[in-house]
């Protein structure tokens, strides 16, 4: 029996190629996030409000600004199914309408606080030592006030209107993405890999955005459904205090603002909008939680 | 022996030193370093393999990734081809990264787990524009086939590859620039001992066909016997001994060196071997024994090796020993 020693054959790769595709790993993750059953609802929930906010002229069945005080305050019936306002307004409509501008404020707080945050904490991460000392003390800085408080300031500055809620509840997302990225960073910085793509004379901003931020995308989708949750229910908050979207807006906030008044006569007028806050804020996060589970490998069995 | 004098040098490291700096416990103590790599001195001839062998932080890593500028040096000069790459600004470094390539330890880690190899391959060649954009794809299935990898590999991620396999695509994109010289930072370490000769024979092939040179960073004597021509031994961050592999492994001169040759397996359970064991640990980098920095450890020190650090001196052809006492030690 004669041994044959093969040093360089190109046979031996197909045979023994390991592990799966691209497309099954995708299967892998999705079949994982459906048999979480409470990330199922979670997502369920937040398609049926984006459904809703992509066709609310279709499904309204009034005007959400069209005011008939003669059916004023009247409650829910086969007419108004959720009742009506104050003034008469519908008030299914109007939170049909409203789901526009609330999720819109979310996502959008939640897109200005990552892109920020996610390029601090690449830059601190990527370049350490004084770049990463200045950097993270300003999101530490920016942290150690409560996001509301924050937020108050900044509208304070800016005025109230709901494009500067969206830039102060987006303020307070930036360190706590800052603070993720660039953990992520500092781990997939070290791998050979990096180093590898470095010593063939790859400028930083390939190695940092084509490299690194590709390898650290699921905490920051994770952070920012969670993320938009709480940018959700803040900006509410905010407009419910009146410093966001101004009567007779039919955002969330300002409508249960405006149903503060009728709560003993009329609680459908608070009890609705406060609904729809609660249920996709709930949504957001199981579903986050759901992610968070189907991308940490520890979590398979 | 006069062959190696007529080489023509393509590297040479010039009194390199690399500190790291270690965080304080108080802010009046003075600044502490580990002393990676102490003041090293060594060339690199064209087209030789030039293994460096020691413990584990010894600094044999730090020196390779020193060259590269994957931490930049303390202090020191590293001549390539005559010109310090140290000095080099930023965009005349990453012209001259594609002469300069690195192989690494670990396969799973060396290869970023979002690209197929088609796109890793091409990125190199792209970073260093070497290869026309029309003709890249060619030139991947001709960089495959040098390795030893089938053309289907180029549509695969990593994770589909085995370790020996995944290494050879590291291989391949080291060459996709043209390199001259490569390190191999314990290029064959993480992989199982049959693996680790098909690499080294394909390093060896390629080595001959693209008249290579190798810095070979290695902590298995028998994988540096197998590839080096010559060999270079370090000791807590300083070159204690540097020689051709064969005058190196028949006739050490240094202790260190007796003593980690003596640690290599002989499959012979009747021979009888003296071997030279040694006692405690390596001491910390952050404050090395001064004098000798064997010293502490050395079956042989004298009163003058705890005082003064013996220079690298030539005490045969080519053979360069940093003891004081190499001549009087016991063979």
């Amino acid at each position: 029996m004669t041994v044959q020693v093969k040093t360089e054959q190109p046979d031996i790769a197909v045979k023994t190629l390991i592990g799966g595709t691209k497309e099954s790993r995708i299967k892998d993750f999705i079949s994982t996030l459906i048999q979480n059953k409470a990330a199922l609802a979670g997502a369920i929930i937040i398609i049926v409000y984006l459904l809703m906010a992509a066709f609310a002229p279709l499904l309204a069945p009034y005007s959400p600004y069209e005011i008939d005080l003669e059916n004023k305050l009247t409650p829910p019936s086969a007419d108004h199914w959720m009742g009506t306002d104050d003034k008469g307004r519908d008030i299914l409509s109007r939170i049909l309408y409203g789901s526009r501008l609330s999720m819109g404020v979310g996502f959008a707080a939640v897109l200005f606080g990552a892109f920020f945050g996610i390029i601090f904490g690449l830059v601190a991460g990527f370049y350490g030592k004084w770049v990463d000392t200045i950097i993270m003390r300003m999101m530490d800085v920016m942290l150690a006030f409560p996001g509301i408080l924050l937020a108050l300031a900044i509208i304070a500055a800016l005025g109230p209107s709901l494009i500067n809620v969206t830039i102060a509840v987006g303020a307070f997302s930036v360190p706590l993405f800052a603070r993720i990225v660039r953990g992520s960073t500092l781990e997939v910085k070290r791998l050979e890999y990096i180093d590898a793509i470095r010593s063939l004379g790859a400028s930083d901003f390939v190695i940092i955005f084509k490299h690194i931020f590709p390898n650290i995308l699921s905490p920051i989708i994770v952070q920012g459904t969670l993320r938009l949750a709480t940018a959700i229910l803040s900006a509410a908050g905010l407009s419910f205090l009146g410093l966001g979207a101004q009567p007779p807006s039919p955002e969330w906030g300002t409508m249960l603002s405006s149903g503060r008044d009728f709560l003993f006569s009329a609680p459908y007028i608070a009890l609705f909008p406060g609904l729809a806050i609660s249920i996709l804020v709930l949504g957001f996060n199981i579903f986050g939680d759901g992610l968070r589970d189907a991308f940490d490998p520890r979590m398979k069995k | 022996m006069n062959t190696t004098a007529e080489k023509n040098i393509i590297l040479q490291v010039d009194r390199l030193k690399q500190y790291f700096p270690v965080k304080k416990d108080s802010i009046f103590k003075p600044k502490a370093y580990v002393k990676a790599v102490d003041d090293i001195s060594f060339e690199l001839f064209e087209g030789e393999t030039l293994s460096i062998v020691g413990e584990s932080g010894c600094g044999k890593s730090t020196t390779g990734r020193a060259i590269l500028r994957l931490d930049e040096p303390t202090d020191g000069k590293v001549l390539y081809m005559g010109k310090n790459i140290l000095t080099l600004n930023k965009k005349d470094m990453r012209k001259l990264r594609g002469d300069l390539q690195v192989i690494f330890q670990d396969p799973f880690a060396s290869l970023n787990p979002r690209q197929m190899v088609k796109q890793i391959l091409n990125e190199a060649m792209a970073i260093q524009n070497v290869v026309e954009k029309s003709k890249r794809k060619e030139r991947m299935l001709e960089l495959l086939g040098y390795v030893g990898l089938p053309p289907e590999s180029l549509d695969r991620y990593p994770h589909e590859f085995s370790g020996g396999q995944r290494q050879r695509i590291g291989i391949a994109r080291a060459l996709a620039v043209n390199p001259k010289l490569i390190i191999c930072d314990e290029a064959v370490s993480a992989l199982d001992v049959s693996i680790q000769a098909q690499i080294l024979n394909l390093l060896k092939k390629l080595q001959k066909q693209f008249k290579l040179t190798f810095l070979f960073i290695s902590h298995d004597l028998s994988v540096v016997r197998h590839i080096s021509d010559r060999v270079m031994v370090m000791y807590l961050g300083k070159v204690v001994e540097i020689a051709e592999k064969k005058e190196m492994f028949d006739s050490p001169l240094h202790p260190y060196t007796k003593a980690l040759l003596s640690s290599i397996p002989v499959p012979d359970p009747t021979l009888k071997r003296d071997r030279v064991i040694l006692k405690g640990d390596v001491p910390s980098p952050i404050d090395p024994p001064g004098g000798c920095r064997f010293h502490t450890r050395c079956p042989f020190a004298i009163e003058k090796c705890k005082q003064e650090e013996p220079p690298l001196r030539e005490l045969v052809n080519n053979h360069f020993v940093s003891c004081h006492i190499a001549e009087t030690l016991p063979v």
